[in-house]
């Protein structure tokens, strides 16, 4: 296991400098430079700032420097926010990122497990159909009619949450503001995940082993939880490797709708500001977090599904 | 057809069921108690304020979230009234020479920084060269120029100590001028001439200006800074007039979705938004109309023509033509409809500037129209041989509306065969300043200072933005005449026959002046509005709710 975790690690390597190059090569070949602006600037401040941030330098030149600096944890300084290090964003944005992206993780899984094992259990009665019609409705409305509507609903007319915001004075005061987002987040994935877990376990409960169970006369329900749940779930666990990354990444729009200061809106106001380092910080640090969690999930994979470990 | 009727039938329907259904909020009581003038108990101002300011070193930041901010935590020279007037700030009064090129500040005694220490004459003189000195590496430090030595300074071609400020003593300032400039005084509120901590800075280096060091002589020190959520300002009690400043609190939050910003003010988490979503206009007139505040802005919307490249080049004409078949009222009162003005010169309304009126301004649109076909056919252009063009504009959709209607009104009135292009910002700034591949291109300007001359600068042959391309010895030699004069009203007539020249070459086509629009609750006391749209929390009170 150890020497099989190692070998993953040592793969990793390559994938994420060749991401690095990428990013790096394709952020600068956009049209448009991080100082252009409506008013022109001097041509000596220009020169100035160019040299101040190192562009005036060789391309292969700033690549190296970039990859020394992120030798030793340095991504750099942010061209827009002058008064900052990328490193600093990216450590201040990603825990707001990771509490909202968790907490619609664990929100997605006890929900879309649940809803998906008993729509499984009743197949094709109506009661299933419900349940995959709802799940349908969530994986195709996007979050920028959900979020929007949330507001409207529980923030304007009812006046039962903030309607955004992003309070620092504890987790406590911060839990109302993080309810809609949540819920945002989660809803698609719990569609998802309901209707991952109602095909595997509908394919387990009919396999033999269940058979065999049901035959001995065990109860219905130590059936479903020592015996099924686990080869049910292996589907959903690998698909849970993206989306929690895709759920702590992908929050781009609902940190816009609801005014959260994370990782996902300096990914989009990078770029939009050609900021060189923030977006290059921010798909390195997704890209390494990506990396991660597919590592992790086949861990887990082989922890609950013996075949996969007698392979490695 | 049918189908479209129907389609456009069912649109109409939809769209008056979204808007006429929701119910504005009404929970507050009598605004201000019984006499209409009591205050709130709690005097925090929630403000919102567009995109993540960029920095809170007033020499350094650009962009109008950051100017927001600063105006708070600062306070130049001089500073300005609710309505824009300009008031004493740091200098409690000020003397001009007669010939319009040395001011002598008095610089108040009680003025303190929000550490304690006194605010200076040599505060302002570290501050101006430190603001001009191309290691700072100010993105705006060309408004100086004005400034003796500025453009030398800023070039690098002279020490800062060059710069033509010099504190006499305490409190005796003197900024010497390079030419007579009329506008220096409201330039002065600007964050670019603002003092800075010279003891503060010089520790800190190009951090100083975050929340655990900054230093400002403004109402208001920083308090907290959450990147992409929100900055706190408190009171600052060494303020010189904090006995009249109410509000003990601002906070500023940075939210760039227009929707979300509406919608966080509905919910009363907001007191003042930054702007209002477009396609929301309707229904903000129909339920909170009371609250919206529609000010005219310094600031023209208008598209431009290459005049480097055909079809354009050489051809004022034709360029008329495209100018005289667009109407302005349907522009200004139909597709944007805040409240914007029809534009049919350069320059907005600004005080000291006769507003230029070109003969077509007092014509009906018929005979504008009719010229137009004159002036097209006189091009060479015909219904067998239309003149076929792109309009580029940058990705929005009210640009893209207003692009819609001038190629609809050009194909009706000429035949013209216009196409629509558009592009992000930053390519579509790229594109623009290239002037090789653009035709017609959208763009707005938004002046730095009350004065005519920030608009007329922009079509100097010589100017890096002018994408234009417009090359006018005539216009060039009346603006070098206007910066050299002394005398106030010939200056102004120089640069009103400028903008007389500008506009019969037509390099551009101004289409309407920009407003201000934005929500402010009814117990915001205070709010006036004007035409640079500073608005200072110092001048602000929230009545009781």
């Amino acid at each position: 296991m150890f020497r099989y975790a190692l070998r993953r690690v040592f793969a990793a390597i390559p994938t994420l400098l060749i991401l690095i190059a990428l990013a790096f090569f394709m952020i600068r070949a956009a049209p448009g430079g991080p100082f252009d602006t409506e008013k022109t600037l001097h041509p000596e401040i220009e020169a100035k700032i160019r040299a101040a941030y190192h562009l005036d330098e060789p391309l292969y030149q700033q690549l190296y420097r970039y990859l020394q600096g992120l030798a030793q944890g340095d991504f750099g300084p942010s061209f827009q926010y002058i008064d900052r290090s990328v490193t600093e964003l990216i450590r201040e944005g990603f825990p707001v990122s990771l509490q909202l992206g968790a907490c619609a993780m664990l929100l997605a899984l006890l929900v879309g497990v649940t809803a998906g094992g008993w729509a499984a259990l009743r197949q094709n009665r109506p009661s299933d159909h419900a349940v995959m019609a709802a799940s349908m409705t969530g994986i195709s409305i996007p979050n920028f009619v959900v979020g929007p509507l949330l507001i409207l609903a529980f923030a304007v007319h009812l006046d039962w949450l903030p309607a955004g915001g992003w309070p620092t004075e504890g987790l406590l005061a911060r839990l109302p503001n993080m309810v809609m987002p949540v819920i945002a987040l989660a809803l698609p994935q719990i569609a998802y995940i309901a209707r991952l877990t109602r095909g595997s376990m509908i394919e387990v409960l009919r396999s033999n082993f269940i058979r065999m169970a049901r035959a001995q006369g065990l109860a219905q329900s130590t059936i479903l939880l020592r015996h099924a749940l686990k080869p049910g779930l292996l589907p959903v666990l690998s698909y849970l490797g993206p989306a929690t990354a895709a759920v702590i990444t992908g929050s781009v729009v609902v940190e816009q709708i609801f005014g959260v200061p994370g990782l996902g809106r300096h990914f989009v106001q990078g770029a939009l500001n050609r900021d060189y380092t923030l977006v290059m910080g921010v798909v390195v640090f997704y890209g390494v977090l990506i990396i991660l969690f597919n590592f992790l999930v086949d861990i887990c994979y082989g922890l609950l599904d013996p075949r996969v470990r007698q392979r490695n | 057809m049918r189908l479209k009727s129907i389609l456009l039938a069912s649109t109409l329907a939809l769209g008056g069921c979204g808007g006429g259904q929701e119910q504005a909020p009404v929970s507050y009581g009598p605004i201000g108690g019984e006499t209409g003038q009591e205050l709130a108990e709690v005097q925090v101002l929630h403000r919102g304020n567009g995109t993540e300011p960029q920095s809170l070193d007033p020499h350094r930041a650009e962009g109008v979230p950051s100017s927001n901010i600063l105006r708070d935590l600062f306070e130049g020279l001089v500073a300005e009234a609710p309505n824009g007037e300009l008031i004493p700030g740091a200098a409690e009064s000020w003397e001009i020479s007669a010939d319009g090129l040395t001011y002598t500040f008095t610089i108040r005694p009680d003025g303190r920084w929000s550490n304690g220490d006194p605010v200076t004459a040599f505060d302002f003189e570290y501050g101006l060269r430190r603001s001009a000195d191309p290691n700072t590496l100010s993105r705006y430090s060309s408004v100086l120029a004005p400034i003796r030595n500025a453009r030398a300074v800023i070039a690098g071609e002279l020490p800062p100590e060059a710069l033509g400020v010099e504190a006499v003593d305490e409190r005796t300032f003197v900024i010497q001028l390079e030419t007579p400039t009329p506008y220096l005084l409201g330039l002065l509120t600007h964050s670019t001439c603002y003092a800075v901590h010279r003891g503060v800075v010089e520790t800190n280096g190009t951090n100083w200006s975050r929340v655990e060091t900054h230093v400002g002589n403004g109402a208001y020190r920083l308090e907290a800074w959450v990147v992409q959520s929100h900055i706190h300002l408190a009171r600052n009690p060494q303020y010189w007039d904090d006995d009249n400043t109410t509000i003990d609190e601002v906070r500023y939050y940075a939210i760039e979705n227009q929707d979300a910003e509406l919608k966080r003010y509905r919910a009363d988490e907001l007191d003042i938004t930054s702007t209002i979503p477009q396609k929301q206009l309707k229904w903000i007139r129909q339920n909170l109309a009371d609250e919206f505040r529609v000010t005219p802005y310094l600031g023209t919307y208008y598209f431009g023509f290459n005049t480097t490249q055909p079809p354009f080049v050489g051809r004022p004409g034709l360029r008329r033509a495209l100018s005289l078949a667009v109407d302005r009222d349907i522009i200004a009162y139909v597709v944007s409809g805040a409240g914007e003005l029809p534009a049919y010169s350069w320059v907005p309304p600004v005080r000291g500037y006769e507003q230029q009126v070109p003969e077509e301004a007092g014509w009906t649109q018929a005979q504008r129209e009719a010229e137009a076909r004159r002036l097209y056919a006189e091009a060479g252009y015909s219904a067998e041989n239309p003149l076929q063009v792109e309009v580029l504009y940058n990705t929005s959709d009210n640009h893209k509306r207003v692009a819609i209607a001038l190629a609809f009104m050009w194909k009706q009135v000429l035949g013209v065969e216009a196409s629509l292009a558009n592009q992000e910002w930053k390519v579509f700034l790229e594109t623009r300043k290239r002037k090789e591949d653009t035709q017609i291109y959208r763009a707005g300007w938004i002046g730095d200072y009350e004065d005519a001359y920030t608009f007329a600068q922009l079509l100097e042959s010589t100017n890096e933005q002018n994408d234009f391309g417009y090359d006018s010895p005539r216009y060039d030699a009346l603006l070098a005449a206007a910066s050299a004069e002394p005398d106030v009203a010939l200056r102004a007539r120089y640069l009103q026959e400028a903008e007389r020249v500008l506009l019969a070459d037509h390099p551009l086509m101004p289409l309407y002046f920009y407003v201000t629009k934005r929500m402010v609750k009814p117990w915001v006391e205070g709010y006036e509005g004007n035409i640079m749209d500073h608005i200072y929390t110092r001048h602000l009170r929230i009545l009781k709710h």
